[in-house]
């Protein structure tokens, strides 16, 4: 079962990248969503297991550029099925009203050598918060192009972890989002 | 001349561990069932801090026992009690050094590192796995439950010494003087 799960977004990024003109299919398997959660002052990493993509980067168009994603919130892994349960539920993440965190870029600017910022629109628990994304671009043995990326975000100004919860000595406001996208090589 | 008792440091670290390991136990029994809260947060942390100082204190207590060997039993101890007496204190410092070590290798397969004390970060043991963590939750268990009934037998045989054999065993562990 654990084999064929990965294939499943594949298959659906396939169809949206034909679908949509110009868009490059991320290549799933390669590339991650993370953070970095300190919790009682140690750095808990996690991941989502479910996301969708829709990115069409060009480095000589960046005005045509964009990117998109669509991460499925409950499909969060992290220490214990325990607390995959706990941050469904409605003062965390509320996964049966809020299913899906978005991410639409608006703008990208070059800042020179690999480096380029990406300014949009991350859309958490039904708050909106402009973002900007600094991401370094580089090609690996394959040709592939890789975009890593790392940015910050206050949990609490997205109401996850609210009441009991808010305390930051326990689970620190900054919450540290790492994405690294692979896009197959042009052509 | 031999020593009767031990020595002051080797009985007031016997006694610090001897509290710790009884709050971790019980810490460890208590928090694993409750609501997932900050409390339990705090409680988790607490107890791998004090696993960890446990781990620390036995191996100063190693330490200062080689160069101070720990006084003569009674010579009318039967040889079984004394065999069975090393035996029982091997196994009490072997599962102290092993209890924190596997409760910190647990953690590590969790995905959770172990910050002793929220100050120093001390490196993972194991790549996080779920499936491995299961089994390493168990063997940490299991381990406990090993150390509480070798400890019922400790306290057992200690008071055994002082109450029906009355030859001063106890004594040589006991605070004061």
């Amino acid at each position: 079962m654990r084999l064929f799960r990965p294939f499943i977004p594949s298959l659906a990024m396939l169809l949206m990248a034909s679908s949509a003109a110009g868009a490059q299919a991320v290549l799933i398997d390669k590339s991650e969503i993370r953070f970095i959660s300190r919790q009682m002052g140690v750095n808990v990493e996690g991941r989502f297991r479910k996301w969708k993509a829709n990115v069409d980067f060009r480095p000589k168009d960046l005005a045509k550029s964009r990117a998109e994603f669509e991460i499925d919130l409950a499909s969060i892994d992290l220490a214990s099925e325990e607390s995959e349960t706990e941050i469904r539920r409605p003062r965390w993440f509320d996964t049966a009203k809020f299913p899906v965190a978005t991410f639409q870029s608006t703008a990208m600017k070059d800042l020179g050598g690999d480096r380029y910022e990406v300014s949009g629109k991350l859309t958490l628990k039904g708050t909106v918060q402009d973002e900007k994304i600094p991401i370094e671009v580089k090609k690996d043995a394959a040709g592939n192009s890789v975009a890593t990326g790392e940015f910050t975000i206050k949990r609490l100004a997205f109401n996850i972890g609210d009441g009991q919860w808010a305390d930051p000595s326990v689970v620190a406001d900054d919450v540290i989002v790492r994405v690294r996208m692979v896009l197959p090589r042009a052509g | 001349m031999t020593q009767s008792r031990y020595t002051g440091t080797a009985r007031a670290l016997h006694w610090l561990a001897a509290l710790l390991i009884f709050c971790g136990f019980g810490l460890g029994l208590f928090m694993t069932g409750l609501e997932f809260s900050p409390a339990k947060f705090r409680y988790y942390a607490w107890h791998k801090w004090i696993g960890i100082t446990v781990f620390l204190l036995t191996a100063a207590r190693l330490a200062w026992r080689a160069g101070h060997p720990a006084p003569p039993l009674p010579p009318a101890m039967p040889s079984w009690q004394v065999r069975a007496s090393l035996a029982s204190h091997a196994a009490l410092y072997a599962l102290m050094l092993a209890i924190p070590l596997s409760g910190w290798v647990y953690s590590s397969s969790t995905g959770v590192s172990v910050v002793y004390l929220g100050l120093v970060p001390l490196p993972d043991l194991v790549p996080k796995d779920r499936e491995v963590a299961k089994t390493l939750l168990l063997v940490h268990r299991s381990l406990n439950y090993l150390l509480a009934a070798i400890v019922t037998i400790h306290v057992a045989a200690a008071l055994k010494h002082q109450f029906v054999d009355r030859d001063g065993v106890l004594d040589r562990m006991l605070p004061g003087r």
